[in-house]
């Protein structure tokens, strides 16, 4: 029993061994660099939580190749941007750029905080204005001293 | 002085129909914009015969379906059926692309399963379905006849589809 388990064991980390390759990375580290700094600033649209740089899937590995080529051949970040948006749309970048259709995007928050700010205040100012403004008389005065006097006592 | 009671209400409400509508929304149906653009050329062979072929500027004139599949896709099986029911209809030609495919699983899928396409042209590499912003097969273009693109369906086709949106948008298109 003991020994087929340990056959077993043997097999399996075997297995283990010969099944992970690392995948070549193109042969000149420039070209990756860029390739890297390109595809962090874009989104993998199969699993839309990974970037292109980060994703596994067929797509993404598709993807890079043909921005590895484009970048062999001579192209421009800004150029390999717009040939991703014009086939994906500007859903692949991960900073759309501004424009009419993504204002409320990149505003929008900025409004809210506008909305917040200006409502915040008005209350407060309407608040201050609620409390009403009382001059104290001499007759208050005694009865605070009074007041205070008797604490202090006990206190003391 | 009431009204003032009713803002968290309204605030709440508000929030109840964003969420309504944002999550009932599919994530993975991102607008394509190739929508009203010239659809992209290529020529790649055709999966039936490797000698052959196929161009979409050979379709100049004409109303016409790409349909992107693949044997290795779920969806595009379940689909099939309403292919070949859109393809009987005979209201335009239904081309393939077999998008990164093996030609004879590709084959043995169209054995069992019924061919609906006039033809299939056959994208081994993926390379034509970059062109055209694929990311999750099956897929389905509508292309006029100026060779633009009228309509982009993301995920399986269904019989309401079909109905509510193909057909109608077919017939326009052959009008003018």
């Amino acid at each position: 029993m003991k020994k087929t388990l340990f056959i077993a064991i043997c097999l399996f980390s075997l297995g283990c061994a010969v099944a992970n390759e690392a995948a070549p990375l193109a042969d000149d580290p420039v070209t990756e660099q860029r390739l890297i700094s390109i595809s962090e600033e874009m989104r993998c649209l199969v699993c839309q939580n990974e970037s292109l740089a980060g994703s596994r899937s067929d797509l993404a590995n598709d993807l890079r190749r043909e921005i590895r080529i484009l970048i062999k051949e001579g192209k421009s970040d800004d150029q390999i941007r717009t040939f991703m948006v014009e086939r994906y749309g500007d859903f692949v970048l991960y900073r759309p750029p501004v424009k009419p259709v993504t204002w409320l995007l990149w505003i929008g928050p900025f409004v809210i905080l506008i909305i917040g700010i200006a409502g915040l205040l008005t209350y407060l100012r309407r608040r201050n204005n609620s409390v009403p403004n009382v001059t104290l008389t001499d007759a208050d005065n005694q009865k605070i001293d009074a007041m205070l006097n008797a604490t202090n006592k006990k206190e003391g | 002085m009431k009204a003032k009671f009713l803002i968290p209400l309204a605030l709440f409400i508000g929030l109840v129909v964003f969420l309504a509508i944002g999550l009932n929304r599919d994530p993975h149906e991102v607008p394509s914009p190739l929508i009203n653009k010239a659809a992209p050329a290529f020529e790649v062979s055709q999966l039936t015969d490797a000698n052959k072929t196929f161009s979409p500027a050979s379709m100049k004139g004409q109303v016409w379906i790409l349909n992107v599949w693949a044997s290795w896709c779920v969806a595009c099986r379940e689909e099939h059926p309403v292919l070949v029911e859109l393809a009987k209809s005979q209201m335009a030609p239904v081309i393939g692309l077999d998008y990164k495919d093996k030609r004879e699983d590709a084959l043995a899928m169209l054995a069992k399963q019924g061919n609906p396409y006039a033809l299939s042209a056959f994208d081994g590499n993926g390379r034509v379905g970059i062109d055209y912003g694929d990311y999750g097969v099956p897929e389905t273009y509508i292309i006029d006849k100026a060779g633009v693109i009228r309509f982009k369906h993301i995920g399986p086709l269904t019989m309401d589809i079909l109905n509510q949106k193909i057909y109608p948008m077919l017939s326009e298109l052959k009008k003018s």
